[in-house]
């Protein structure tokens, strides 16, 4: 505990990522009750406040059809966040399973796992989503999908070769001697040294996955209207810069709190963990 | 009683630029209760022998006879059980994210020696054994000293009762006040439950003090075997007095001996 | 005659917002011009730290809390600034580590470090004047075939060459001062016999001095004049080799002394780890401190 407060306050970014996190987290799931126009959230259409800058009724103006933007990105944190955590349920731990016996076991094991894995990293990551959601329907399960697709494939890379040095440490070797089981040696003894690096890895990805997942609603393959999403709000609002700036400023503001904080976050656990780079 | 029995042991490494002669023909026996020093430097092949004994690695010739009977490729659960190691590294050997208990424990768990419900009690006895208070068994290997890892690493090793044990230079890590300590204990542990000890250094000194016979390796090869008192005394193979020669030493007694020793006759 | 070397009442402490760990509590020690000592301790006991000092490594950490005066040649290093401490290194001051291989840069020939090495001193070293300076600087070393070892790589060689060209860089900038930190610990003990005697040589030759940290007892008392027992951040006792190994005073230095298994075969005797009378107070041999 005076360990975790020493480097926090060694490091006060990670603080400062901390508080943005809580706040992204909070508005999210407080967003029914602190969100000035709740129902803005579905296809709502309010032409008599349309398209108009910050005034104190609507903090962050409105879109095009009169909702409150400010609404919107409350609920749009819910969508985004929820994304991620869905990605980050999945990807990780398949990652993590074909990285650690691909590390531990070596032989054609690793050698046709880590093939695998490198077809799918050869491909740009949001090509690869790009392709998937051609052939699929552009919604939410299949934006999740493509994600955790491109996704678990990195994972595998950084615990393969953790459990690749790890793999050679006397305590590997002691349980080998012993006579545990491949599952015992993997699960029980490499994973727990490997994780500290995998969760920090995880809390960085929050921020990258909320951009991946923007990104394909920017390009029209994620979420659909008129549900809201960070990223296809950026889009709409971007055919009218420079006037209606309000349309793509906050949007894009939101993404970059909730990546940065998620960001910072992530730095801090790396230095509290004591995961080297 | 012979307990343990090395017959033309070789183990040949394929790589790119042609084999690797690591043990080349090996034989030697080991009797029960026997503390058998392997002495040779870096490349000498000692540390491929102690992996064939143990059955991390399958020899490529000749055979391993342990209790009578010729150890299989594939080892049973109890010939596993009845040969174990101490490495020379105690704080690579213990599990950082694992409590000490925990790492005895898993002997236990794999061979399931005794009731699930009294093996931490068994746990803290086989510390207890080695001089550490059982009720540190929650405690992580990172906040023991040195010679309290070797220890945790010595019980682990005993916790499933093994007649056999390979120490891989044990005490090369340790400070000579703790080194003398976990030799004394090794020594009362060997007198006291009859254990065999396969004692891999390069540490002649160390080798004086502990072993009943030794055998010296050089590039894979056994070139000198004998007891204690003789490899002291009258060291036959040249490279035998040549290590003898570069022991350090401290006293004139000590570099009286070395002096002798270590000249051709 | 001054000394080379005196450190007076050196104390470290490495601190930060909740802790503040003392390491070395009043360090007093000397080296004359061309005199060869040891500093023995076990891990832990600061023998390191005073090293890294000694060379103004430790005086640019922030967290570390330096006291007491370090005089090399007259100046005290501790009131140095950075970058005369810096230029001291590798110069009049240059030192050896434990293990060869990793102190040489996997990725540059030997030629290329070595010259490196003697342009610290001299910047504008012509090339013919650089090689005709390494040949004889290896050839001091007894290694067989320089040109060959020059244009290769530190992997390419065995722990003993490259310790070898450890020593001549070392020794290439005809340093008042050798820092050898275990050196050869890492490597076979023949190999490693073989090197300190060449070692112990070479500096009798140039009339280098050196400071020589380690824990082996019987590598000390094969090679130093003089010898400074240190326990836990103090000096517990020094003096000539001869004195100290035949007849240790201080109840530590003659714990460490009976906890050396010895080739006559003396068995091994019932010690304590540890002790509150190797806290006792420091034991001199007579002589300068």
């Amino acid at each position: 505990m005076i360990r975790t407060l020493r480097i926090v306050g060694q490091n006060p970014l990670s603080l400062l990522g901390l508080i943005l996190v809580a706040l992204v987290v909070l508005a999210a799931a407080l967003a029914p009750w602190i969100s000035p126009f709740p129902s803005h959230n579905g296809a709502v259409v309010d032409f008599v406040y349309a398209n108009q800058g910050p005034t104190a009724r609507n903090w962050m103006g409105t879109d095009l059809v009169g909702r409150d933007i400010l609404s919107r990105i409350l609920y749009a944190y819910q969508i985004s966040l929820f994304l991620s955590l869905v990605v980050l349920a999945i990807a990780p731990p398949v990652g993590t399973l074909v990285g650690l016996l691909a590390g531990y076991m070596g032989g054609w094991v690793e050698t046709i796992l880590m093939r695998i894995v490198d077809v799918f990293l050869s491909i740009p990551p949001l090509v690869l989503a790009i392709a998937m959601m051609g052939v699929l329907e552009p919604t939410l399960t299949n934006a999740m999908l493509a994600v955790t697709v491109m996704w678990w494939p990195w994972y595998a890379r950084l615990v393969y070769s953790l459990a690749r040095s790890e793999r050679e440490e006397g305590y590997v070797l002691a349980a080998e001697v012993i006579g545990a089981s491949t599952a015992h040696i993997t699960f029980r003894e490499i994973l727990p040294n490997c994780l500290p690096a995998i969760i920090t890895k995880m809390t960085l990805d929050m921020g990258f996955v909320i951009i991946i997942a923007s990104s394909l609603s920017f390009l029209g393959l994620g979420v659909q209207p008129p549900t809201p999403d960070l990223g296809s709000m950026v889009a709409e609002g971007a055919r009218y810069l420079p006037d209606s700036w309000w349309l793509t400023v906050f949007p894009g503001l939101a993404i970059l709190v909730a990546v940065f904080g998620f960001n910072l976050l992530g730095d801090g656990l790396r230095d509290l963990l004591g995961v080297d780079e | 009683m012979t307990l343990l029995t090395v017959k033309n042991l070789s183990k040949t490494f394929d790589t790119g630029r042609g084999p690797i002669h690591a043990v080349r023909d090996v034989s030697l026996s080991a009797g029960e209760g026997e503390c058998l020093a392997i002495v040779g430097e870096s490349g000498s092949g000692k540390t491929t022998f102690a992996n064939m004994l143990l059955g991390l690695l399958a020899a490529t010739s000749g055979e391993i006879i342990f209790d009578g009977k010729p150890l299989q490729p594939r080892r049973s659960a109890r010939d596993r059980q009845a040969i174990q190691l101490v490495q020379q590294n105690p704080l690579s050997s213990l599990n950082p994210k694992r409590t000490i208990g925990a790492s005895v424990r898993l002997v236990l768990d794999t061979h399931r020696i005794g009731d699930r419900a009294n093996r931490w009690k068994t746990v803290e006895r086989a510390l207890e054994a080695v001089g550490i208070p059982g009720d540190m068994r929650t405690r992580a290997p990172s906040s023991l000293s040195g010679g309290q890892r070797q220890r945790v690493g010595i019980a682990r090793a005993l916790a499933c009762h093994p007649r056999l044990l390979v120490l891989d230079e044990p005490t090369s890590a340790l400070d000579v006040l703790v080194q003398a300590r976990i030799l004394r204990l090794l020594n009362q542990l060997r007198e006291d439950r009859g254990l065999a000890y396969i004692f891999i250094t390069h540490d002649l000194a160390v080798v004086r003090n502990i072993a009943d016979r030794v055998a010296v390796f050089q590039s894979g090869k056994l070139v000198e075997l004998g007891t204690t008192e003789q490899i002291f005394s009258y060291p036959q193979d040249g490279y035998t007095r040549s290590l003898i020669g570069a022991v350090p030493v401290v006293d004139e007694n000590e570099l009286a001996l070395r002096n002798k020793l270590a000249v051709t006759p | 005659m001054t000394p080379l070397l005196a450190i007076n009442s050196l104390t470290l402490a490495f601190k930060n917002l909740f802790q503040h760990t003392p390491v070395l509590h009043g360090i007093s020690l000397s080296i004359a011009k061309g005199e060869k000592v040891a500093l023995v301790g076990e891990s832990g006991s600061g023998k390191s730290v005073t090293a890294r000092i000694i060379l103004g490594l430790l005086q640019e950490t922030a967290t570390a809390e330096i006291g007491g005066e370090v005089w090399f040649e007259g100046r005290d290093i501790n009131a140095m600034r950075k970058a005369e401490r810096a230029a001291l290194r590798g110069t009049d001051m240059s030192m050896i580590f434990q293990d060869p291989t990793s102190s040489l840069n996997p990725t540059y020939t030997i030629r290329s470090q070595f010259v490196e090495v003697l342009r610290r001193r001299t910047a504008d070293l012509s090339r013919g004047d650089c090689d005709e300076r390494m040949i004889s600087l290896l050839e001091e070393v007894r290694i067989p075939d320089p040109l060959r070892v020059l244009e290769a790589y530190p992997f390419q060689l065995s722990g003993g060459m490259n310790q070898r060209v450890m020593i001549a860089m070392a020794l290439a900038n005809r340093p008042k001062l050798l820092l050898a930190d275990e050196p050869g610990t890492a490597l076979d003990v023949s190999v490693q016999a073989q090197t300190l005697s060449l070692m112990h040589h070479l500096v009798d030759n140039h009339q280098t001095a050196v400071l020589f940290i380690s824990h082996n007892l019987g590598v000390m008392r094969e090679f130093a004049d003089r010898v400074y027992v240190i326990y836990r951040g103090r000096i517990v006792e020094y003096g000539s080799t001869g004195s100290l190994f035949a007849g240790p005073l201080h109840p530590y230095t003659q714990a460490l002394m009976a906890a050396v298994p010895r080739i006559t075969g003396s068995g091994l005797p019932d010690l304590p780890e540890i002790s509150d009378t190797f806290l006792a107070p420091p034991v001199s041999h007579g002589g300068t401190l």
